[in-house]
């Protein structure tokens, strides 16, 4: 299992509400790995993940309150960082 | 005055402020089970919620989820959403869910009422609080979603009673009855963390991408809008083991023995979510050793890398998983097979190109154990030999499962423990459920076995209608293998005359 070190991952609903974040993680993420499921959408890195406030609302034009990704949200892996402007994941090992 | 609240204040106010110091009663009197599991908590302010999810903000968002879903219900069953699904062999998958899964919710939400109630620390409730309220809110969204199938399918009529008697349902059932028998610390490790946090996304995840992946929309939409909780659910269980390894090194030992044991417990009661994927599913999505490797092999890994830190381990025995995985699911589906006259759903054999699916996702294992005894099964069911074994098969005492697995290092031995307490003996299927024995003999001797319970003449009679009759369970609609079933027999017909509305089975009424 040497390859699972620090792996984090995010995974969100393949829906219009989710779409604009996905893109927001892979815009802010470079080193991350978007894998698609039916239905679902499951976005692996090693070390963090961070969804930002910012970009989310660039892309939906309107405010946006991190925590309305818990509507869009499927399932998580790592410890999760919360504040005003981002939401994320991450593992320091 | 004006300035806007951030997070952390919003939940510091709204949470940690809302609570207050007893004066006039004294703490081990208002939370009298905090003492007897020996975890020792110092300073319950140290309590950190990643989620600063406040109830005002909780009920907005569990509110929008419920209207999404809701719209989608309706629309599923407006426009008979149950003739877009593959075949109706898949719907046995959910009478799986139904009878199996659902009643857990409720159990969760009532486990989850009982230890928000027992911990002093205002964070620790609050979490508690809402996934309580979350997992009522499952079982109500699932009972109604899946109301839809039983006006044209059987085997679901009365779930909520089979739970409570049917042999393979005590499956699921003994397991949450275990957690929530035991104290509050070792209740939250063993659901939040060891089940919600190690394993649940094995739960979940096949069974949603299952559903989108065989056109069944309203299970997909329940599914996923649970699982929006789940991430919550996860992190709860994260923190609850983090916050007892950091109050105090003696918890540490204490711990550990309740990740050993409840991820034994999850991974044997998972053995049936994997037999779903592998064999109830007629498009596949991924098999159990793919999921295996990705949300425990991967993640796991990684997570008790991170847990190292505070002296924890991967779980005893995680290496026979390992092993595991290439054979608990074709030995699980023989089992069902052998005994589908007394279940609620129906079996069958995998066709040619399934049977092809299985060789090659189980390349080590399928061609060579599995695949000759399945064949010979088929043929025989087709020259009308269809074999059921009449004989009630040995349960471990501590899973409840039927004693079908192997020997770690040997597919082609049936595994078998044994351990003596108080003049009786009693049996195990591996070394993981008799170390839970072991270290709790006076809880699990007591254990509702279902087939002993036959043999004692409790169950309605010695003949397996008369059991049957005993579960509320139809003897040739719901049982029996699905080729001969009304089941089968109604989706021919409607499919052959699609054009037309189609009409509820006079069965299912």
């Amino acid at each position: 299992m040497a390859d699972a070190k620090n792996m984090v991952y995010l995974a969100l609903q393949n829906n219009e509400d989710a779409r604009p974040i996905i893109e927001a993680i892979e815009e802010d993420n470079p080193h991350a790995v978007i894998n698609h499921f039916p239905a679902m959408v499951k976005i692996d890195a090693v070390g963090k993940l961070i969804v930002r406030r910012e970009t989310v609302e660039e892309k939906i034009g309107r405010e946006w309150d991190p925590q309305e990704i818990h509507i869009s949200l499927v399932s998580l892996s790592g410890n999760v960082i919360e504040d005003d402007d981002e939401f994320g994941v991450e593992r320091d090992n | 005055m004006s300035r806007k609240l951030n997070l952390r204040e919003r939940y510091q106010r709204m949470t940690r402020d809302l609570a207050w110091e007893p004066s006039y009663q004294s703490k081990s009197d208002i939370y009298p089970q905090m003492e007897f599991e020996g975890i020792k908590i110092e300073d319950w302010d140290k309590w950190e919620d990643p989620f600063r999810l406040t109830m005002d903000s909780y009920w907005k968002y569990q509110a929008e989820k419920e209207r999404k879903l809701y719209s989608i219900i309706d629309a599923f069953a407006q426009n008979n959403g149950h003739m877009n699904v593959t075949d109706a062999r898949y719907v046995n998958a959910l009478k799986l869910f139904l009878t199996g899964v659902s009643p857990l919710e409720y159990a969760a939400h009532r486990g989850f009422a009982m230890v928000g109630r027992q911990f002093p620390g205002a964070g620790a409730q609050v979490a508690c609080q809402m996934q309580s309220i979350d997992e009522l809110r499952h079982v109500q969204t699932q009972i109604h979603t899946i109301s839809h199938y039983n006006k044209y399918f059987n085997g679901f009529h009365d779930f909520r009673h089979m739970h409570d008697r049917v042999w393979y349902l005590s499956v699921p059932k003994s397991f949450f009855d275990d957690a929530m028998s035991a104290g509050p610390f070792e209740f939250i490790t063993a659901i939040s963390f060891s089940f919600e946090y190690v394993l649940t996304n094995l739960l979940f995840m096949p069974f949603m991408s299952g559903a989108a992946f065989n056109g069944d929309m309203a299970t997909v939409t329940f599914g996923f809008s649970a699982q929006s909780d789940e991430s919550r659910h996860m992190t709860l269980g994260l923190e609850v083991i983090k916050f007892m390894a950091e109050q105090h090194p003696d918890n540490i030992p204490i711990i550990q023995g309740w990740i050993d044991k409840w991820f034994w417990r999850g991974y044997r009661l998972l053995t049936l979510v994997g037999m779903m994927m592998d064999y109830m599913l007629p498009k596949k999505v991924m098999s159990w050793r793919e999921a295996w490797e990705i949300y425990f092999e991967q993640n796991g890994g990684a997570l008790f890398e991170d847990l190292a830190r505070y002296g924890l381990r991967m779980p005893k025995y995680w290496e026979q998983t390992i092993e595991g995985k290439d054979h608990i699911t074709h030995q699980a589906w023989g089992i069902f097979y052998n005994y589908t006259h007394a279940a609620a759903f129906h079996t069958w054999m995998p066709d040619n190109e399934e049977m092809d699916w299985l060789s090659a996702k189980y390349p080590d294992s399928f061609d060579q154990y599995y695949r000759p005894r399945f064949e010979h099964w088929r043929e025989q069911a087709e020259a009308g030999n269809r074999f059921y074994n009449p004989t009630l098969p040995m349960l471990c005492q501590t899973c409840q499962i039927p004693m079908g697995f192997t020997e770690p290092g040997d597919p082609t031995t049936i595994g078998f423990r044994a351990s003596d307490f108080e003049g009786n003996r009693y049996h195990f299927c591996s070394d993981g459920c008799k170390d839970i024995f072991d270290n709790e003999p006076q809880k699990f001797c007591q254990a509702w076995m279902p087939v002993h319970q036959i043999y004692q003449g409790n169950c309605g009679g010695a003949t397996v209608p008369e059991v049957l009759d005993w579960y509320h369970l139809n003897f040739g609609v719901d049982n029996f293998d699905y080729e001969q079933s009304p089941d089968k027999k109604n989706w021919d017909k409607w499919k052959g005359q699609a054009a037309e509305e189609p009409e509820a089975p006079d069965e299912a009424a």
